[in-house]
């Protein structure tokens, strides 16, 4: 039992996550207390115990899985609890085990889930997943390809979308039919749900015969996913971006409160002479508690220039996004973006309070093709001087976004310098490792000797500190 | 030592008696809290009954609910104790004629009497059965979370003029974060950690059921359904159970008995308290041309 936990608790920390002394022993103590063949209260009293933070809790599921998934032999015969153990273990072997049974067809198979899907059975359900990975998947042993190539597999040949749409007409054969837009919306995103814990069902088998097949310590290695806030803006997913997204909004607002918390402790203001003297009455005169004026923060107003060609869209995306949910930090936020040429988007975002919108009419009405629609950064540049080089003042905190990839037109790199000179400060942050800078047609280091600072700026932790450091003054 | 709970499903039981409904982690972890004898620090969005875990814990064991209410600037004298100043002045003044001798004095504005207790060491010192609730304690300084931390940890409190107080009994500790910052690793180490989440489908509409029990089974099945549709959507703040709560009663107030767009339409405000997330989801929910 405790070479068990010792195990699990080893590969949570391979895993990453920052599991200390007293936490193992709390964990320990809890199972003392515990009827561990129920897996639910298991697996809670382990993630109550070993894991603190939310964020870690994805990266937790999956080591749980993993690790208990194939600690199905080997249970030590002396130990009290092992057959607490086996019961905890067998409710799984006879899950992946159904699946090995009779040959269905597609079709066969099809009907079966669909049946399952419409009542909810999740048993069944848990069967047939396993039944459509040893079927579709085509998992041979040995093979290097990752748990996606085989997840890809399965769900091309199931089809989750004609499931979806004769799960519709199953209902409505049963005589639920919609009665509205409303109710089809709902009723579809109900099955939606259903589908998706499919998904997941399918997910967790391939993951457990990957185990079996590999064993725990290569399997967990390739689950090491990053968190959200160190995935790279240029490189993500489409289901990393939709996790960047959701961690935006709280992220800004965690940030707000700090930076508001630390601006109202930071330095006071001058010394209020009236309000000591008045103090100092209370102590017989003597000025024992000093007032202060409280000081007037300065906000910086910021000013954005972005590129959004494709290969930085994202990146620009985030920031802007970033920036404007942090707005109430700045006395006044203006945006430009452009490809070859330039316009100027403070508009999308006064007009609406929602920036997601904002950032979409954006990408799609923002006037930024000059020529052909290849980065300018030159032109852009040069226009942007002439339209608005007078708007800048020593208030204004600059922040130039891109990767400097010029195709190799001409830098304009005067125009950072006339702007350093009316600005309070220059910016530039590049979404390229700093390894990638001025290599084929990227002149970063023409602009960045312009610049009061020049950063690498690939993923959520690294943009956060910019902002802090900015809204600071 | 006396537990509070035989089984996790003791704790189940009683909690629905309180009209509480927990999910196997909650009830798994205040199990677990009960009997390790660890405080319980509970995260996760606003309205998601994190505060409210704490009352029905102190209303099912029949307990004295303690709460501090934590704010930025929170100190000692607000949590822990303050000596009654003006009490203590007025001793002294009072035995200026008597000419007592300093250190009689002395011992005596610095005894009990003189001591006004603040949450904290008002659940240390209770003698009868206490849930303590330490509200939204992501709001203090990071400094002060320091001054929690023996409390936590030993439940005793060092006062320099009258020593340590010990507490007599271990009571259930309750921890809520909204997660505005990082609490800091000292005292998540001492903690058990509980996240709790948007409920599912299942659980919402239970819930919807038990709170407001003249609701029929079919519309409270609605009910759940379309708030978490609107959850779905990206929103400045998603609708918590309590506003769930509360539409539910108000669409029974109106006597509806089947949702439709137009009532949608009409009660969005019950359930989203921003205008852009109430224009996005009347967008979304009600077709156009069905808005008044």
């Amino acid at each position: 039992m405790l070479d068990v936990l010792q195990g699990f608790v080893h590969e949570l920390r391979d895993a990453g996550l920052p599991v200390s002394m007293t936490e193992n022993l709390d964990a320990m103590r809890a199972l003392e207390h515990l009827d561990i063949s129920d897996r639910e209260v298991f697996k809670a009293a382990l993630g109550a115990t070993l894991v603190k933070h939310h964020r870690h809790r994805p990266a937790f599921d999956t080591v749980f899985d993993v690790y208990f998934s194939l600690y199905s032999r080997g249970v030590d015969a002396e130990d009290p609890n092992a057959e607490e153990w086996e019961a905890l273990l067998g409710q799984q072997g006879e899950a992946s085990g159904g699946g090995a049974g009779g040959e269905l067809s597609r079709e066969e198979l099809a009907e079966m889930l669909l049946t399952a899907l419409m009542t909810m059975d999740r048993d069944e359900l848990r069967r047939l997943a396993a039944a459509a990975v040893s079927q579709f998947a085509g998992m041979e042993p040995g093979r290097p390809v990752g748990g996606t190539y085989y997840l890809y597999r399965t769900l091309r040949q199931l089809d989750l979308d004609e499931l979806s749409a004769r799960l519709v007409g199953r209902a409505r054969e049963e005589g639920d039919v919609p009665a509205d837009a409303l109710a089809a919306r709902l009723q579809a995103e109900e099955f939606q749900t259903r589908l998706r814990e499919l998904r997941e069902l399918i997910e967790s088998e391939i993951r457990r015969r990957l185990v079996a097949d590999r064993g725990v310590e290569a399997m967990a290695r390739t689950l090491r996913k990053p968190l959200p806030e160190d995935v790279d803006f240029m490189h993500a997913s489409r289901e990393e971006m939709l996790a960047l997204q959701r961690a935006i909004y709280p992220l800004t607002r965690s940030l707000a409160a700090r930076l508001a918390q630390r601006r109202r402790r930071r330095h006071r203001g001058s010394l209020d002479f009236r309000k000591t003297v008045r103090a100092s009455l209370s102590y017989g005169g003597v000025p024992a508690e000093p007032k202060f004026r409280h000081p007037h923060p300065s906000r910086p107003e910021i000013m954005v220039v972005a590129d959004i060609s494709g290969s930085v869209a994202s990146f620009a995306r985030f920031t802007l996004q970033f920036v404007y949910a942090m707005a109430s930090q700045f006395s006044k936020v203006r945006s430009w973006v452009f490809i070859d040429g330039i316009d100027e988007v403070t508009r999308f975002f006064q007009d609406s309070d929602d920036v997601t919108d904002a950032v979409h009419r954006v990408n799609t009405e923002a006037d930024v093709v000059w020529v052909d629609g290849h980065s300018d950064y030159g032109h852009a540049f040069s226009a942007f001087h002439d339209r608005h080089e007078r708007e800048v003042t020593k208030k204004t905190s600059l922040i130039f976004l891109g990767d400097a990839r010029n195709n190799y037109h001409a830098s304009q790199a005067w125009v950072l310098g006339s702007l350093r000179e009316r600005a309070r400060h220059v910016y530039w942050l590049n979404p390229e490792p700093r390894g990638y800078w001025d290599t084929g047609d990227s002149i970063m280091a023409d602009y960045a000797s312009f610049c009061d600072g020049a950063y690498e700026c690939r993923n959520l932790r690294q943009l956060e500190r910019f902002v802090t450091a900015i809204a600071d003054g | 030592m006396a537990t509070r709970f035989a089984s996790v499903d003791e704790v189940v039981q009683r909690l629905r008696g309180v009209d509480y409904l927990a999910d196997a982690t909650i009830a798994g972890v205040v199990f677990l809290a009960d009997r390790l004898e660890k405080p319980v620090l509970v995260e996760g969005p606003a309205g998601v009954g994190k505060t409210e875990l704490a009352k029905a814990l102190s209303r099912s064991t029949g307990s004295r609910l303690i709460r501090l209410q934590c704010y930025e600037g929170l100190d000692e004298a607000k949590a822990l104790y303050e000596w009654n100043y003006k009490k203590q002045l007025l001793r002294i003044q009072s035995d200026r004629e008597h000419e007592t001798a300093w250190a009689d004095v002395e011992s005596d504005i610095f005894s009990e009497p003189f001591l006004l207790t603040r949450p904290l060491l008002e659940a240390i010192r209770a003698e009868e059965p206490i849930v303590l609730l330490i509200d939204e304690v992501d709001r203090v300084e990071i400094e002060t979370e320091a001054l929690l931390l023996e409390v936590l940890s030993d439940f005793q409190v060092s006062i320099p003029e009258l020593g340590t107080i010990v507490g007599t009994q271990r009571p259930l500790v309750v921890l809520t974060s909204n997660n505005t910052r990082e609490l800091s690793e000292a005292l998540k180490r001492r903690c058990l950690y509980l996240h709790i989440d948007y409920p599912d489908l299942e659980r919402e509409k239970d819930i919807v059921r038990v709170r407001v029990p003249e609701i029929d089974d079919e519309l409270a099945e609605q009910v759940a359904r379309v708030v978490r549709s609107i959850r779905e959507l990206e929103l400045k703040k998603a609708p918590s159970i309590s506003e769930t709560i509360d539409w539910a009663r108000t669409l029974l107030y109106l006597g509806t008995s089947e949702i439709s767009p137009e009532i949608i339409g009409e009660t969005l405000h019950v359930l989203l308290k921003y205008q852009s997330d109430i224009l996005k989801a009347r967008k979304e929910l009600v077709p156009a041309g069905d808005t008044p």
